[in-house]
């Protein structure tokens, strides 16, 4: 069984090329932080079908907890005080 | 675009283009995908098992074999941490009670049941990271957004039970010292820095792995009060105004 | 196969550098930093992967079994936690750029005084 994943690594890695090619050229800050939780996932599966359940544990942690957590208090700021008159 | 951005990315595309065959005939050399070669991963495999008592050998090579290189890595993340505080903590007004509730019913009600779950899931995470995939730094990271949710799903107030300074700063700091603590005592010992000391029980079980379940915890401790500091920090710098910002 | 496997990590090193560089937002350009710093892990685990072997975790499984090269993983799992930490200086950095000179664009900051 293990033999037949070929064609779900090659899929999964071309998934992985266009979500990271969205991440980086979404101009919008507050868009690429769901596109980068969406990026995360993917690598997340990724680490999985090759075989590395340690690191897909912390990447879906660190994609999901972390990342939009310290990115949308800084994207909130820094548009505040934009705001402002 | 504007015209500066536009002749910058006519420059870079090129330039990166070159980056990435360079980068390409490097890796031409490597092995073809699925058939590595290297017999360090071969060997400790067959090893750790026996050796170690630990039937989870990625764990096994970052608290054992590669014990001095998890240190660099605590060391890394502290130093990250460090700087964190020393931009965002000056100058602060003295966060007094900051009136912010959470209007939704479900999300209080979810949230606050919710907080449980996920800090028994991060501890186990954490507590089984010898036996089956996990270890220190998945938990750590797990736990800390457990506490970040009662601040989700509860409000200000409930955070500044947890999310303050002087509980937070100890906890990180003895989450760093105690990993290196460990290891000094092994030189006290007689042995080399990070030697096991203890007896290596029984793979397979909670009780396995010697000095390596102590390392284990200390990272835990060492990660979830780092991110906390973090999140702290940077909610404390939104909620709170700076005080030449009035 | 090994094209595509190498050729991904090669891609996606390159297309996060193309956006920090064509950046125009500070937070944007962190992202993409964490982009780029993905990519390694891909190339990582890519490099240590063995057909027709199983993850190196032994709990169920007969000792001598095909397992993935278990050094590579040490390595990505520890950086994966900790780049977090990293990626909130860069951003703390970038809050305070903002607090100092009131907008987050690169090009739009202001020249060191004094």
């Amino acid at each position: 069984m293990l033999e037949t994943i070929a064609p779900l690594q090659a899929a999964t890695l071309v998934l992985v090329a266009c979500a990271a090619t969205a991440v980086a050229l979404c101009l919008d800050p507050l868009r690429q932080i769901f596109l980068s939780g969406v990026y995360g996932l993917l690598l997340a599966v990724l680490f999985v079908v090759l075989q590395a359940p340690d690191v897909a544990l912390s990447m879906l942690v660190v994609s999901a907890v972390a990342y939009p957590f310290i990115v949308l208090i800084a994207i909130s700021r820094t548009r505040r005080q934009r705001e402002k008159p | 675009m504007s015209s500066r951005q536009r002749l910058r990315a006519w420059i870079a595309a090129p330039v990166l283009g070159l980056l990435a065959a360079i980068l390409g005939w490097g890796l031409s050399g490597a092995p073809g995908f699925g058939h590595f070669h290297g017999a360090y991963g071969d060997l400790l495999s067959a090893t750790a098992v026996p050796q170690r008592h630990s039937t989870n050998v990625v764990t096994a090579i970052v608290f054992d074999y590669r014990g001095f290189d998890t240190m660099g890595e605590e060391f890394i993340l502290f130093a990250s941490v460090v700087g964190v505080v020393l931009l965002l903590r000056d100058m602060r007004e003295p966060s007094g009670d900051r009136d912010d509730p959470v209007a939704s019913d479900a999300i209080r009600l979810f949230g606050v049941l919710m907080v449980g779950v996920v800090l028994v899931v991060g501890l186990w995470l954490a507590a089984f990271g010898l036996v089956t995939p996990g270890g220190g730094f998945q938990g750590g990271v797990i736990v800390a957004g457990a506490i970040v949710l009662v601040f989700l799903a509860a409000g200000y107030r409930p955070w500044r039970a947890f999310g303050r300074q002087s509980l937070l700063d100890p906890f990180e700091g003895v989450g760093a010292a105690s990993y290196v603590a460990l290891g000094l005592a092994a030189l006290i010992a007689g042995a080399p820095f990070l030697h096991n000391l203890m007896g290596l029980g029984t793979s397979g079980t909670l009780a396995s792995g010697g000095s390596m379940t102590l390392l284990n915890w200390a990272v835990a401790v060492e990660v979830a009060a780092a991110n906390l500091v973090l999140y702290t920090e940077f909610l404390e710098s939104y909620l709170v105004p700076h005080l030449d910002e009035r | 196969m090994t094209l595509l496997a190498y050729g991904v990590a090669v891609w996606v090193f390159a297309i996060g550098i193309y956006g920090a560089i064509v950046s125009r937002n500070l937070i944007h350009l962190a992202l993409c930093l964490t982009v780029t710093q993905s990519s390694t892990y891909i190339l990582l685990l890519t490099v240590g992967y063995r057909h027709g072997a199983g993850a190196p975790i032994f709990e169920d499984v007969k000792l001598g079994t095909a397992a993935v090269d278990p050094v590579v993983q040490s390595l990505t799992l520890t950086d994966v936690v900790v780049s977090v930490t990293v990626i909130a200086l860069i951003l703390a950095l970038a809050l305070d750029v903002h607090r100092q000179s009131g907008s987050v664009d690169p090009d739009e900051i202001s020249t060191l005084n004094g």
